[in-house]
């Protein structure tokens, strides 16, 4: 027998917030990536029995299948106030939800301002792939000018469908917002930077300073019609430009907070 | 507690207060707002939770999160309002969870107006919002009633993981009359073992209304079916006036209840032998009762505020035995006792004519009678 004298040393393993479950998202969609950033984040802050996710309708609606926590699915777009119910019973929970842009920046806006408006003590991961993923590839409200789906055919004509829109710019005018920034998703460094966030998202609830949003632009290799390599360049090449990555609001207190 | 002149609308608040309501969440609207006036002031001094609302779908989706915690929980509206509370109530429903709504119901359909209606009947007791699920439906007709069945209704829904919906009227909201409160009980977060309050030392919990798997939809949709079978057998509730001897049985609930109480008295001053029959449950409807009563009985009269909305599960239950007339009064108005007294001394003298629908008959005499 052999017996292996190479010392254990693990340096990478699921995250304790994560279920031990084949998820259902397409090869080079980057929900994995931020399904993931979350659950490490919650494992490194010890919140993980504390937590209540609220889980969104679109490509993330089974999103409770793959966190380790206590979860609820809301109606489309209805996350924000679901989240305000269970945040406002139980304010020692730490609460987010999960959303994509179908349903936080065009069926849920009015849901969304209003609960950064309160400054709601809650988290909320802002996927944005510029796309309907779960029905099929229609167009988003922050689909790009020009952009081919399949119901804009002859890609998104601004003077009929109007103009793609910037949730982190608009939410950061909100009083009650304490941290609202914008990440990507498409290589290492910018993943890093994005987990960083999510991690100071979720500082902000813990010391109750109010909203708080981290928008992490993301793929959808399937219903952009190209690989998943090629749509890591194309986030980077046309979804950077017309979405800024940067920190549009980050309430003064944070500064004190190490992490 | 001592008698004390209460407002409907008020009283309803108070007495959620006082059933141990931990959380309200709402919209502003004609003529319900009292109730989330009231609430304004009065949760937050308690130590507990009040949010005005965006709009009306906002503020059920913010109950349905809070009552996922297993909190009392409780919003109210107006018509409209509660058109707008539709999708949360197929999800609150189809996430078998307990949650407490008032429908002061208003003039429509539309904007409609702001006076006291009953055109809201079959939104609440056959539906509404999507998909298959039933909500138990309480409909008070004065203000110590509304009182009562709002404590009720956190009892009712915590035990059925359903919603309760007292469904009353700008009249009953408004008026004031004597009444008593119940004293205050203590705030009682039970540990449901449904609950998501956070997986501390336990497995964690989902709650949700998907079933994407159509098998599980359908158990989940069998199970639906199944708790309503205990409500129908178990939550009847209703209240029989001068019935012992009725040959005439007038049906109303709520505020037309009330005014046909009124008309009844009236009528059997005058030697008319007739009572009143007045659901309290609209959801479960007492059928059997009125399938009983339609064996005694050699007429009925439906007065209602609406378009003959109840009228149609008397029929049911009656199934054509003996005649059964209708009397409304729509757009807000509330009937006088006297037209009601008027149409039992019709129902009492003439021979009734059953070859039309009860509704199709009484909007002809209607309209032939404004015209004249």
């Amino acid at each position: 027998m052999i017996s292996l004298a190479v010392p254990e040393n693990l340096v990478y393993s699921r995250p304790e917030s994560l279920t031990s479950v084949h998820n259902h998202y397409c090869p080079g969609c980057t929900h994995g990536v931020a399904h993931r950033l979350i659950a490490e984040v919650l494992d490194e802050m010890n919140v993980r029995d504390h937590t209540i996710g609220v889980a969104p309708v679109g490509c993330s609606v089974f999103a409770y299948n793959y966190f380790n926590c206590d979860f609820v699915e809301a109606a489309h777009g209805r996350a924000p106030a679901m989240a305000t119910g269970i945040k406002r019973v139980l304010p020692d929970r730490v609460v987010f939800t999960y959303q994509g842009d179908g349903d936080l920046a065009s069926i849920g806006m009015a849901e969304i301002m209003h609960a950064a408006a309160r400054g709601e003590n809650i988290t909320v991961i802002f996927i944005n792939n510029a796309i309907y993923g779960m029905t099929g590839g229609q167009m988003a409200p922050t689909s790009l000018p020009g952009q081919k789906t399949t119901s804009s055919p002859n890609g998104r004509d601004v003077e009929t469908a109007g103009y793609p829109i910037r949730m982190a710019e608009i939410l950061a005018n909100m009083d009650g917002a304490g941290y609202i920034v914008r990440r990507s998703l498409h290589d290492p460094k910018n993943i890093r930077m994005a987990k960083k966030a999510i991690r100071m998202a979720f500082e902000t609830q813990m010391h109750g300073l109010g909203f708080s949003m981290v928008e992490l632009l993301s793929t959808c290799p399937t219903n952009w019609g190209i690989t998943p390599i090629e749509s890591l360049t194309w986030l980077e090449d046309h979804m950077i430009p017309a979405y800024p990555l940067g920190d549009y609001k980050v309430s003064e207190h944070l500064a004190a907070i190490k992490f | 507690m001592a008698r004390e002149l209460l407002k409907g609308n008020v009283a309803m608040a108070e007495a959620a207060v006082r059933a141990g309501l931990e959380a309200y969440f709402g919209y502003p609207i004609t003529p319900q707002t009292e109730v989330l006036e009231h609430l304004s002031a009065r949760l937050p001094e308690l130590g507990r939770t009040f949010v005005q609302a965006e709009s009306e779908v906002a503020a059920i989706n913010m109950v349905y999160g809070a009552a996922c915690t297993g909190t009392r929980v409780m919003s109210s509206s107006s018509s409209p309002g509660v058109s707008l509370m539709m999708e949360g109530i197929s999800y609150i429903s189809g996430t078998e969870i307990p949650a407490v709504l008032v429908n002061v119901m208003r003039g429509g359909p539309g904007l409609g107006n702001i006076a006291p209606s009953q055109g809201d009947y079959n939104q609440a007791v056959h539906g509404g919002g999507h998909g298959d699920y039933n909500m138990i439906v309480l409909a008070p007709s004065t203000v110590q009633e509304s009182i009562d069945l709002m404590v009720l209704a956190f009892d009712l829904a915590e035990k059925y993981r359903m919603i309760t919906m007292l469904l009353t009227d700008g009249s009953i909201g408004q008026m004031m009359e004597p009444a008593e409160l119940p004293e205050m009980r203590p705030v009682v977060r039970k540990d449901w073992d449904w609950a998501t309050n956070g997986a501390i030392g336990r497995e964690r919990r989902i709650l949700s209304s998907i079933y994407i798997n159509p098998p599980l939809e359908e158990e989940t949709n069998l199970r639906l079916m199944k708790t309503w079978q205990k409500v129908q057998a178990n939550e009847v509730r209703y209240k029989e006036y001068y019935l012992d001897d009725a040959e005439f049985i007038v049906v109303g609930f709520g505020t037309s209840g009330r005014v046909a109480l009124s008309a009844v008295r009236a009528a059997r001053a005058q030697g008319i032998k007739v009572g009143l029959f007045r659901p309290i449950s609209l959801n479960p409807f007492p059928y059997a009762m009125i399938d009983e009563l339609a064996n005694k009985a050699s007429a009925f009269l439906v007065v209602e505020m609406n378009s003959g909305q109840m009228l149609e599960d008397i029929r049911l239950a009656v199934r054509g035995r003996v005649p059964v007339e209708f009397y409304a009064r729509l757009g807000g108005i509330v009937p006088f006792p006297d037209e009601v007294l008027s149409e039992i001394q019709r129902v009492a003298t003439t021979k009734l004519n059953t070859d039309q629908h009860p509704r199709d008959a009484w909007l002809a005499r209607f309209t032939a009678q404004s015209e004249r």
